[in-house]
This record gives C-alpha cells, sequence and structure tokens, in this order.
C-alpha cells in the first residue's frame, strides 16, 4: 500500500456513489428502536419505486440528535441536508416517495437548529456521514492520510511535538496533558512498548466514546496507529466493555479491513513500521476503566487497580511501558496530525484546547451527543442546544463527570466548560457525561444514586473504598428515611474527607464527589431531612 | 466530701463485667467512703434514682426494657460508660443480627421450639418478657456515651484504672492493651 | 549498592536504593502501622493504614509501595494519619463480624492488636452484621469469612510462596470473597497442597488450624520469611 493506492480507492469510491445519498442512522440507540428495518425498507423501496440508479441507501453511525431518533438524513437533494426524526419502518416509503417531491406529513428536523449549528466537529465530523462498516468511506473522507504523512515526513518525535504543540489533554477526565504522556512513553527505555485504548466508558449518562466507535472506528485505529509510531510500539490494545456489542463488531470489522488493506500489521505504507491491534472485551467492571485495573484485565488477571507509581508510562502492561489514551483522545489525533498542533490550538481557552463530546441527557428537551469547543458557556449547552428542561420546569443543576464528577448548580450556568473552571466549582470535566437536573429533582438522592453506583463498582481492594462507601450509603440512606441527625451529617462529612484522601485509585478517591457537591451547594436539602437530637446530655459536650 | 454517686446496670450480657468488678477485691474496701452505689444488680434498688454521677453500663441493647432503661439512665446520669464488649461493640448477643430481618423470631424458635425436649413453647407475657428488639446494638448507638471501657470482661486492674481515674476527677484516658477487645 | 538518605519523622535515615519507605523505617526503628503488607510476599497497597505524608507530594502514599529517594522527607505520625488509620480500622470492624470475645485468633490477631495500639476503643459506625459462611470442610483448616479482611495475603502466600494458586478473591467491593479453586469448598480442592501457608500468613481469625486451642494460634509468620529468604537470597539461617 503506498499513498497512490489510497487516492486510487479514494477516487474510485467517490465515482461509484450514486446522485442521492440516503443515510440512515445506525447507532446502537437508533438501533434500539429498529433503525436496521428502517435501513431494509428504504432500500426495498428505493428499488420498487425505481430510483435506484440515482440513490444508495447507506448506514451510517451516530448523527448525534440521539433523542429525536431514528434518524434518516438525505444528501443531495437540497442544497442542505434533509434530516427526517422518529422514523418508523413503515415510513420508508414515504421518505422515498418524496425524493420524487411527493408531500408527507413526516418530522423533518432544522439543520440550523442550535443543537447543530453550535457544534464544531473534529471527533465526530464523519459520524452519521460516512458508513463505520466500510473502509473505503473512511479513505474517502481523506482516512489514513495522517498516518501516512507522520510516517513518511515525520519523525517520531515530531509526531510528539505536534501533540504536544496541540495541547489536547486527555479525554477520559483527568486532562493529563497528551503530549507529555507520549513523550515520557517515547523516551521510556525498553524493546516492546504498548498502545493502549481505554474504551470502557462507565459513567452513568455517558455514550460518547461507544458513539465513536460504533460510527467512526478507523478514525480510532489510525490515532491509535500514530501513537505507536510516535512512542515507538508495534502492538495495541482497544478495550472495550462487552456491552458495547456494536462497537465491538465493527471494531473486528474495521480491523479485519485495515489488515486486508495493509495499513495494520507489517511494514505499513511500505515503512518499516509495523502495528497491530488486537480488541480485549472488558466482563463489566467499572473499575477496569482505570488505567491500572484495565492493564491487570489485559493481562487476564482481576481488574483491580495497583499503586501508582510506577506509572504505566514507565511501567504498565506486562510490565512495559505503554501508552494509554481514551477513546476520543485518539480520535483527536489525525486532525492534529493533518491541521498541525498549532490549528488545533487556536481551538478552545488558554488551557483548555480543542473540542470536547458530551453526552447531554438527563431532564432536557433535545438528548444527544455534542461536540463543542472548550470554553463555551454551560449555558448555551445546556439552554441554547438543548433547549433548556421540558415540560416548563426550571434547569436546577447540571451533572458533569459522572460518578467522580459533581452537580453544578444553575447559578454557575455562565461558566466556560473547560477543565479549571469545571474544577472550581467542586465538579470535574470527566469524560463527557453530562446530566441535567430540573426542579423536581432531590439532590440528596442524587448523591445517594452515585454512592450506591460506587459501592457496587469498588474493586474490594482497598479498605477505604470498599467499606467506606458501604457506610456513606448507609448514612445517605439514613438522611432520606429521615432518621438520620446533625451527627449523621457529620460522620459523612468526615467519611468523605477520609475516602477522598485514603482510597488507592480514582474510583475511591472520588466518589465522595458528588456528596461534596451536592453538599456544597444544596446542603439545605441535606438539613431538612435531619431530626433533632435525643441522644442525650452528651450531645453538646460532643460538639 | 461527697461520695460519688455510682451505678452499674446490666443490660443484654452476661454478668462477667459486673464478675469482674467484683474481681477487684480489696479496692472496693479502699473506695467504699468514696463512692456510693446507687443502683445495681448487686443492690436491692427497684428503680433508677436521678442524679447518678457515673454509670458503668454492661450488655448490648436487646430487648424493649433495655432500650427503656438506657434512656432512663441517659436521662438520669452525668457519665455513661459502656462497660464491657457488650456494652461496646453488641459483641455476642449481636450475633443474632446477622439472621436477618426477623432475627428475633427465629432465634427464639431456634431456642425454645428446635431445641426443646420438653413442653415446646415460646415464652409469652406481656409486660413481664420483653420483647426482643429487631436488632441488638451497641449502647452508643442508642444514647450519647461519654467513655469506653472494652474487654470480654474488662480485666479488674484495667476496671481499676478507670476508676481511680474517675475518683481523681480525671477525664478517664486508657491506652494501649488497656482498650484489648475480646 | 547504592544508598539513599531520607528523614523519617524529623530523623535522618539511609536506606538501599528501591527498599520501600516501610523498610527503610523498619530498619530505622520506626514503626508504621500495617495490616496487608507480610515479609515475603510482595506489597499491594491495600489496607492503606501504612499511609504516610511525603513532603512536596499532595497525596497520602502508602509506605509498603514507595521507593525511598534522596532526600525525601517522610511524615509518619501526624494527627491527621492517625485519625484516618483510625477510621479505616473502624470501617473493618463494622464490615464483618469480628467478635473478639469468641474469636480463635484472640490475644494473637493483628486488627485486634493494631485497634488497641492506635487507641480505638470504639466503633463509631453502624455494624453491618452480614451473613458469611465458615469453610470447615477441608481437613486440616477452616476459613472463616466472617473474620476476613480482604488483605489477600493468603493469595499471594498460596500463588508466590507456595506456587500452588489455590486461594483467589472473587465478587466486587464489600462482597469480595477469598476463595478456594473456582468457588469450591476448600475441602474438595484439587489444587491445595495443605501446605498451611495460608493460615500461617492470616492476620486475623479468617484462617485457623482445626483442633488448636486459642492460646495455641500462634501464628508461624517468620517461617514464610525464612522460605522466602533461602530460596530467593540463599540465606539459610533465620
Amino acid at each position: 500500500m503506498q499513498i497512490e493506492d489510497l487516492n486510487a480507492i479514494a477516487e474510485k469510491h467517490i465515482a461509484s456513489r450514486k446522485k442521492i445519498i440516503v443515510r440512515t442512522c445506525m447507532s446502537a440507540g437508533c438501533m434500539s428502536s429498529r433503525a436496521d428495518a428502517i435501513k431494509a425498507n428504504l432500500e426495498k423501496a428505493v428499488i420498487e419505486q425505481q430510483l435506484d440508479a440515482d440513490v444508495e441507501v447507506r448506514r451510517v453511525g451516530c448523527m448525534g440528535f440521539c433523542g429525536q431518533g431514528p434518524l434518516v438524513g438525505i444528501d443531495g437533494v437540497k442544497e442542505k441536508e434533509i434530516l427526517f426524526e422518529h422514523i418508523k419502518p413503515e415510513d420508508a416509503e414515504a421518505i422515498i416517495a418524496s425524493l420524487k417531491g411527493m408531500q408527507t406529513n413526516l418530522e423533518i428536523g432544522d439543520p440550523d437548529h442550535p443543537f447543530f449549528a453550535k457544534q464544531t466537529k473534529i471527533v465526530r465530523a464523519n459520524g452519521g456521514i460516512i458508513d463505520p462498516e466500510k473502509i473505503e468511506d473512511y479513505i474517502a473522507v481523506g482516512g489514513y492520510e495522517a498516518l501516512h504523512n507522520a510516517l513518511t515526513e515525520m519523525q517520531p518525535a515530531q509526531v510528539v511535538d505536534e501533540v504536544t504543540k496541540s495541547g489536547l489533554r486527555g479525554r477520559g477526565g483527568a486532562g493529563f496533558p497528551t503530549g507529555l504522556k507520549w513523550g515520557t512513553v517515547a523516551k521510556s527505555p525498553g524493546a516492546k512498548k504498548y498502545i493502549i485504548c481505554n474504551g470502557d466508558e462507565g459513567d452513568p449518562g455517558a455514550f460518547m466514546d461507544r458513539s465513536v466507535l460504533e460510527s467512526d472506528p478507523h478514525l480510532v485505529l489510525e490515532g491509535m496507529a500514530i501513537a505507536a509510531y510516535a512512542v515507538g510500539s508495534d502492538q495495541g490494545f482497544l478495550y472495550v466493555r462487552a456491552e458495547y456489542p456494536l462497537a465491538i463488531s465493527r471494531l473486528q470489522i474495521a480491523i479485519k479491513q485495515a489488515k486486508a488493506l495493509g495499513l495494520l500489521g507489517s511494514g505499513i505504507f511500505e515503512t518499516p513500521f509495523n502495528f497491530n491491534v488486537d480488541i480485549r472485551i472488558g466482563a463489566g467492571a467499572f473499575v477496569c476503566g482505570e488505567e491500572t485495573a484495565l492493564m491487570m484485565s489485559v493481562e487476564g488477571k482481576r481488574g483491580t487497580p495497583r499503586p501508582r507509581p510506577p506509572f504505566p508510562a514507565e511501567s504498565g502492561l506486562f510490565g512495559c511501558p505503554t501508552l494509554i489514551n481514551n477513546v476520543e483522545s485518539f480520535a483527536n489525533i489525525t486532525a492534529i496530525i493533518k491541521k498541525g498542533g498549532d490549528w488545533y490550538a487556536g481551538i478552545g481557552t488558554e488551557k483548555s484546547k480543542g473540542t470536547k463530546v458530551f453526552a447531554l441527557t438527563g431532564k432536557i428537551k433535545n438528548t444527544g451527543l455534542i461536540e463543542v469547543p472548550m470554553g463555551i458557556p454551560l449555558r448555551q449547552i445546556v439552554m441554547e442546544m438543548g433547549g433548556g428542561a421540558p415540560d416548563g420546569r426550571q434547569v436546577k443543576s447540571v451533572q458533569t463527570g459522572g460518578p467522580s464528577g459533581g452537580c453544578i448548580p444553575a447559578e454557575f450556568l455562565d461558566t466556560p466548560v473547560d477543565y479549571e473552571s469545571l474544577m472550581k466549582l467542586g465538579s470535574i470535566m470527566g469524560s463527557g457525561g453530562m446530566v441535567v437536573m430540573d426542579d423536581t429533582t432531590n439532590m440528596v438522592e442524587i448523591a445517594k444514586f452515585y454512592m450506591e453506583f460506587c459501592k457496587d463498582e469498588s474493586c474490594g481492594k482497598c479498605i477505604p473504598c470498599r467499606a467506606g462507601t458501604t457506610q456513606m450509603e448507609n448514612l445517605l440512606n439514613k438522611i432520606i428515611a429521615r432518621q438520620a441527625t446533625r451527627r449523621d451529617l457529620a460522620k459523612l462529612e468526615e467519611l468523605c474527607d477520609m475516602v477522598k484522601n485514603t482510597s488507592l485509585c480514582g474510583l475511591g478517591q472520588t466518589a465522595p464527589n458528588p456528596v461534596l457537591s451536592t453538599l456544597k451547594y444544596f446542603r439545605n436539602e441535606y438539613e431538612e431531612l435531619l431530626q433533632p437530637d435525643t441522644f442525650g446530655p452528651g450531645v453538646t459536650a460532643m460538639k | 466530701m461527697e461520695r460519688l454517686k455510682i451505678a452499674t446496670v446490666w443490660l443484654g450480657g452476661c454478668a462477667g463485667c459486673h464478675m469482674s468488678f467484683l474481681d477487684l477485691d480489696e479496692f472496693l474496701i479502699d473506695i467504699a467512703d468514696k463512692i456510693e452505689v446507687v443502683f445495681s444488680p448487686i443492690a436491692d434498688v427497684k428503680e433508677y434514682p436521678e442524679g447518678v454521677d457515673v454509670c458503668l453500663i454492661e450488655g448490648a441493647v436487646c430487648n424493649a426494657d433495655n432500650l427503656e432503661l438506657i434512656h432512663k439512665i441517659r436521662a438520669r446520669t452525668k457519665v455513661l460508660v459502656s462497660f464491657g464488649d457488650c456494652a461496646v461493640t453488641a459483641n455476642v448477643p449481636a450475633m443474632r443480627n446477622q439472621f436477618g430481618l426477623a432475627n428475633s423470631e427465629s432465634v427464639l424458635q431456634r431456642a425454645y421450639i428446635e431445641n426443646a425436649q420438653y413442653n415446646p413453647v415460646i415464652p409469652k407475657a406481656d409486660g413481664i418478657v420483653p420483647a426482643l428488639l429487631e436488632n441488638v446494638q451497641p449502647v452508643h448507638e442508642v444514647v450519647h456515651v461519654e467513655f469506653f471501657l472494652p474487654g470480654c470482661p474488662p480485666p479488674a486492674d484495667r476496671i481499676k484504672a478507670l476508676m481511680i481515674q474517675v475518683l481523681a476527677g480525671q477525664t478517664p484516658k486508657l491506652e494501649g492493651v488497656q482498650l484489648k477487645f475480646g | 549498592m547504592s544508598a539513599r538518605t531520607l528523614t523519617v519523622d524529623g530523623k535522618q535515615i539511609s536506606a538501599e536504593k528501591g527498599a520501600s519507605v516501610l523498610q527503610a523505617a523498619t530498619e530505622a526503628g520506626i514503626k508504621i502501622p500495617t495490616l496487608c503488607h507480610l515479609e515475603g510476599v510482595y506489597d499491594v497497597g491495600a489496607c492503606r493504614l501504612c499511609l504516610v505524608e511525603v513532603k512536596g507530594v499532595n497525596k497520602l502514599l502508602p509506605a509498603c509501595t514507595t521507593r525511598v529517594a534522596e532526600g525525601m522527607e517522610v511524615s509518619t505520625n501526624s494527627e491527621r494519619l492517625n485519625k484516618y488509620r483510625r477510621m479505616t480500622l473502624e470501617l473493618l470492624f463494622a464490615e464483618r463480624n469480628h467478635v473478639c470475645a469468641v474469636c480463635v485468633a484472640n490475644g494473637h490477631c493483628e486488627l485486634q492488636t493494631l485497634a488497641y495500639s492506635l487507641g480505638m476503643d470504639h466503633v463509631r459506625y453502624d455494624y453491618i452484621f452480614p451473613k458469611w459462611d465458615v469453610d470447615n470442610t477441608h481437613r486440616l483448616f477452616g476459613m472463616d469469612h466472617n473474620r476476613c479482611i480482604l488483605c489477600t495475603r493468603c493469595v499471594r502466600s498460596c500463588w508466590h510462596i507456595e506456587g500452588a494458586g489455590t486461594k483467589n478473591v472473587a465478587g466486587r467491593g464489600t462482597k469480595s470473597k477469598i476463595i478456594t479453586d473456582l468457588n469450591q469448598p476448600w475441602g474438595d480442592s484439587e489444587s491445595c497442597t495443605e501446605c498451611g501457608k495460608c493460615v500461617m500468613s492470616c492476620p486475623t481469625g479468617a484462617l485457623f488450624k482445626k483442633g488448636s486451642a486459642v492460646g495455641e494460634s500462634v501464628r508461624d509468620r517468620d517461617k514464610l520469611e525464612f522460605i522466602v529468604n533461602a530460596r530467593e537470597k540463599k540465606q539459610w539461617n533465620a
């Protein structure tokens, strides 16, 4: 495979395209509403209405506006795409008939809706456009060019420099500078190094990585290959949770296709660079999203974290230097290589560069996936793109960062969404879950929900996380049942501090965050549930 | 000098802690003029009096009587001392808690029906046999307790160490092996 | 061999490069509380009792898995650390059914000893009182899950000293459980060599020898260390 061959594939594929393309979203969300039947019916209707010379029906990945799904988009009829929403399999005939000018009373979406208009797409640029199961589609939009450029025109150190220049920070949630991590792995001595892509997305309400893997698997593979070249690795592992079967099957197809074309394997682009990717399927433990636990799991051991240092960059998988990045981090790489680190650094804020994908869910009108530039005010996301709370209710709070994050009250909606600003509010960027709550939500219940989640997902290795989350959940239950006193609340706060500071890994260290942030902003909701202390005269002495 | 009003009570426990208290032997004589035992299983007093200075509580809170008494004690006593492991940790009496929600029923069933050789019947006499609580609790989960004297039973020297500090008007503080459970 | 100089609780000490802070402190006579640490097997940093403060590091670090570094300033005994340690012990006592009075390890238990040495006179958290079984199916040994603190010392000595790989951990969170083979009764285990190293390494009364009185249940932990030193460092004198 050389660049000419790649271009030839792209040209041939573009030439074979028909005038009108009917794109059917076949990501997990729309699939659950029978998108496969919709696509089959659309194909049937095209033939029945004798339009097959001009019309092709294409399977595509996530279009983003999940709350309005199943979605069907049509290109080549009007200047802008036509977007059909809430489609059922029996609507297929009418959609195809509309191509001939027939009127339909199907729901048609507005492509200029702020939900779409305010997005800046880098990671999700191909989502909803290309067929995730056809490598030719990916190549036709410039796929694997970045890998070629890196391999033939750049030294590994230049690749690292470009990533460093871009200012990209880890999209898994912690926000560690990606370039710095790559540089450390590149410098770590060792003949064998590994690349791991963390696709164990497990936060409640998060489905960003799932969508990227289902919609554009090659983008992630290419990003991993570039990373491997930069740090000197020849083996990658893609760790995907078993709950994402569609993502797994599309990745398997993608790896097979890339191997067949020589874009993965030995001597890629006729250079000495070799790179293979294997998929490892997680068995359903949230803690395996923690990097050291994930590596244990890849090694075939019980998925429990181990203390760091040593960091994976020095001693990771099988004791070798390992680069481990999140799906979204890898998905940013090709754009950075193609357009340059400076271009990427031009998007976002001073310390948070580029874009971030969020899964906007909860009590909000427009549910779905959005990709926005860093630094966008939270209000624009929630009120303009999301349309605010439904049923005339008020937005009360926005939860970011899942069980490791916190609840940001509505009064801080003007906060720019970047790593530092969210941290200052007691929440975190996290991997991109954004759950909106309206004024009917009880914040103590929310805190309890996340605590229960952490208790269930604690691996059981370290005592503070294992036994501490159990006690904190008990105390929250006691408060909710109106059986707790001030002393119990004090105990809860003391445990939050202890579990945060003494737990072994990020799961335990951040488990108290939902309690701490709701206590910070909604303390009155806790206090309203407290009972007077009838414990005895010693009570006053205790305080 | 006015004598310190001391009470000792026996909730759900084996009386071992009180036996250990009696093991204080001649120390009891030494302190006899400094304390007045106003309520105790070894003194014939029916009603827990008002204005008690220190109460040593043996046993866990197991039944309705224990619960009523402990609240009365708290209201009428300045300083409560959890005396022995049953009071401090609920210990052996709380082992029934492991049997789940209906544990009080199942222990009675086991004791009075399954293991009975003659006349298997669960004793019931309202107002005489107190009902078992749903769960056995250590004393400090029910009322505030000032000091803890662990041990099963606490050896006499440990009780003595605490008593000396109390009588000297100090805040009792036990350390190291003096705090050993079991 | 190169040495590193560090300060522990204000005392200047030196230690071999690659030594853990725990080793260095222990050799200098400074005692750091531990539960999951066991001489002879590798450390996992799970119990969090040996957490220490290191100047310039904003997180608490486990002394057992942190390597010494030149000029390191370690504090092992602050008010905050002792508070966390006491809370850790309280959480353990509340988690399962540790009834010292009727435990086979009474008087020889590291959990019990740590509790009184760290001044734990009562547990402020509600006791959970979970229901756990006792596996008495093995002819020589028993396993009482009520007393288990999940330190995994038995698992590590079974895998890494004996090499049998009989013991393991199943389940998650507070429902985690030490199992034999594929969660079979211990008596049915075909991989167990009956070496008893797990019993020697247990800090509490979770693993015990059958037929010995409470007073006799002293653990021969030195034997484990001796075996490892003999094998790895060829030191035959204990």
